[in-house]
């Protein structure tokens, strides 16, 4: 594996840890299973590029991008809270109704942004190879992401949401307004999903309405391969251990883009993903029962 | 507790930080004189087929692949986020020529390229509107390519031709597919100066061909079909609406005759795999890419289906069925 190869996998790691963030917010600590991430991800790169090209500030467009993807999520959230639409076949409905508004707001399929200009353009100038640069400015923001999350949760309010999850009604005797809970909860996740988007688009030199197409199961996937590789009893490893599977998943990629040796090809990338979430998905059953089995190492 | 979970920690930042360095020496297992290194968006009949006629056409111009040529194809599958990452992996490898299938490889790679590697597009409906090129005729840069794009002009007057009466054209078509807006909005440009109009159907989903196509019956005397993938993957359902509703059916690919059009003019993929191919050698044996203009597919064909037009009510000049390349029995 070449270095660049190796840090684009890196660098497109890190990205996707703003969209393990996300699942997280939205799978982990509110209990709700949210497919609207299919949607405010191409959301989030669609309003970035078509500001991008209208003239805006890169940073300002970016952070619009966010704004429009947290409004994606409070959708999802108000069909859900006020609706009493299913939370699955809310967040279905919501990513349905985007692609819809993805084409309109790009008005085409596919927005170029080669050749514009970006967030990175201010650094460029620097010599650093453009390899060395995006993984390093996304470390940056992935980094700040996290410290932000961890605060929020270990808050008040963040305590309030999390309490929300794991027991909606016992939240509720408490005198947590869990409507509002959740409804901030989708903004938060469906936000950072939207900005993973919208600096995707100005890494790749592109927004493109299918970007979506299975982000969920990415996202998903970097979660569960975190929680298998490390501890995650705190919240502050909890987002660790997003950044952490988001890279190792990468990292397979790159792996099977190179691995002829083992007779693996890139074909069969989306059953190597399916068996190793798989494989993180059994992992702590049968770490118990191999515990139980033996008895003698029990922590 | 905490004791595991750093030990672990360190595990696994210790194996991510040695693997460039396991898989390094494994790269350079064949020395080759010359690299071309291949991506597809999408594993897809026309894009494998345009695949193919690449490697046919560098065999025939002397570079062999597995002999005197390093080639390596990867699919990105679909995935946006893979195709990054196969850009990355070429411009990392640093081969001699990078060949990108279809409009978001093509933009993924010459992101990354970054100016540095040749870059040689193929199957990109319209590359000046992707940004891959600013100017077709002299690209200038390190990057060129072959366009797709479906002779629009000769296809209307085909129309023209076999059913002179036609008024209205009905397009069903993706608004998703990057290839079929550009498509449809150079058919709204060009057929007022033929005396036609057009009224499209929004499939945004193969199931959703069918209710499309039938939202034109009674409103379009003929129906054309784009070189979109997702109604051409459903063209049973068209001609199915033009048999019930005796409603021509016109393609803009040729294989879609095979299946039940009634005619269609283009080209083969393959043949445009071959042109592309062409475009590579000249970049192998020296040529800078900035040197050579974007191209259109040169060889086009005509294939009708006279039984077809039967049931759709129409009966085929001789003078189209004598000129066809082809004539679906």
């Amino acid at each position: 594996m070449s270095l660049i190869a190796f840090l684009g996998a890196i660098e497109t790691g890190l990205l996707f840890g703003l969209v393990a963030f996300g699942v997280f917010l939205s799978f982990r600590v509110l209990n709700f299973p949210d497919l609207t991430v299919d949607g405010s991800l191409p959301l989030g790169a669609a309003v970035a590029a078509t500001l991008i090209v209208g003239g805006w500030n890169p940073y300002a467009a970016t952070f619009v991008a966010m704004l429009a993807g947290a409004l994606a999520g409070m959708v999802t959230a108000l069909l859900n809270i006020r609706l009493r639409i299913l939370h699955l076949l809310a967040s279905i409905l919501t990513m349905i109704g985007l692609w819809t508004i993805n084409l309109r707001i790009m008005g085409k399929p596919n927005q170029p942004l080669l050749g514009e200009v970006t967030i990175f353009t201010p650094f460029e100038g620097f010599g650093l190879p453009f390899y060395w640069l995006y993984p390093l400015v996304f470390v940056v923001v992935v980094v700040a992401a996290k410290l932000l999350v961890d605060a929020f949760l270990a808050s008040e309010i963040g305590l309030a949401m999390r309490a929300t999850g794991v027991n909606p009604r016992m939240a509720r005797a408490q005198g947590i307004r869990t409507d509002v809970m959740i409804l901030s909860g989708m903004a938060m996740s469906n936000a950072l999903v939207a900005l993973a988007g919208a600096l995707f688009a100005q890494v790749q030199g592109a927004a493109d309405i299918s970007m979506g197409v299975g982000v969920i199961v990415v996202g998903l996937a970097a979660v569960i391969l975190g929680e298998a590789v490390m501890s995650t009893r705190t919240i502050v490893l909890a987002t660790f251990a997003c950044i952490v599977g988001s890279i190792i998943y990468r990292l397979v990629i790159a792996v099977a883009l190179n691995a002829d040796f083992i007779g693996l090809q890139a074909q069969d990338l989306k059953l190597v993903t399916a068996v190793l979430v798989v494989l993180a998905m059994a992992l702590p059953a049968v770490r118990q029962r191999f515990l139980k089995g033996g008895g003698a190492r029990a922590t | 507790m905490l004791n595991t979970t750093l030990g672990r920690g360190a595990l696994c930042a210790a194996f991510i930080l040695a693997l460039p360095l396991v898989l390094q020496p494994l790269n350079n297992a064949v020395a080759a004189d010359k690299s071309v290194k291949v991506t597809a968006i999408v594993e897809h009949p026309a894009l494998d087929a345009t695949r193919d006629g690449i490697k046919d056409e560098l065999a025939a111009q002397g570079f062999k692949a597995g002999d005197n040529l390093d080639w390596e194809y990867q699919s990105a599958q679909g995935d946006v986020g893979t195709a990054g990452q196969i850009a990355r992996k070429f411009v990392g490898d640093n081969p001699d020529v990078i060949v990108a299938i279809a409009t978001p490889s093509a933009q993924a790679v010459v992101s990354a390229a970054r100016g540095q590697i040749p870059v040689v597009f193929s199957a990109v409906t319209d590359p000046v509107a992707a940004k891959l090129v600013t100017n077709a005729k002299k690209p200038g840069g390190n990057v060129t390519g072959v366009s797709d794009l479906s002779p629009i002009g000769k296809h209307l007057d085909l129309i023209k031709e076999i059913t002179p009466n036609a008024k209205i054209v009905g397009v069903p078509h993706n608004p998703g597919e990057a290839n079929a807006v550009v498509l449809v909005d150079l058919l709204k440009k060009l057929a007022p100066g033929k005396g036609l109009s057009i009224v499209t159907a929004s499939a945004p989903s193969s199931n959703d061909v069918l209710a499309a196509t039938r939202s034109l019956v009674g409103k379009v005397d003929v129906i054309y079909v784009p070189t979109d993938n997702t109604v051409v993957s459903a063209l049973e359902a068209v001609v199915k609406v033009g048999i019930d509703a005796k409603i021509p059916v016109y393609a803009g690919d040729t294989d879609s005759v095979q299946r039940g059009a009634m005619a269609g003019l283009g080209f083969d993929y393959y043949d445009v795999g071959r042109q592309t191919g062409k475009m590579i050698a000249r970049i192998l044996r020296g040529m800078k890419p900035g040197d050579l203009s974007v191209q259109g597919v040169d060889i086009t064909q005509l294939h009708v289906n006279p039984g077809a037009a039967q049931k759709m009510g129409v009966t085929l000049p001789q003078s189209v069925i004598s000129r066809a390349h082809k004539v679906v029995k």
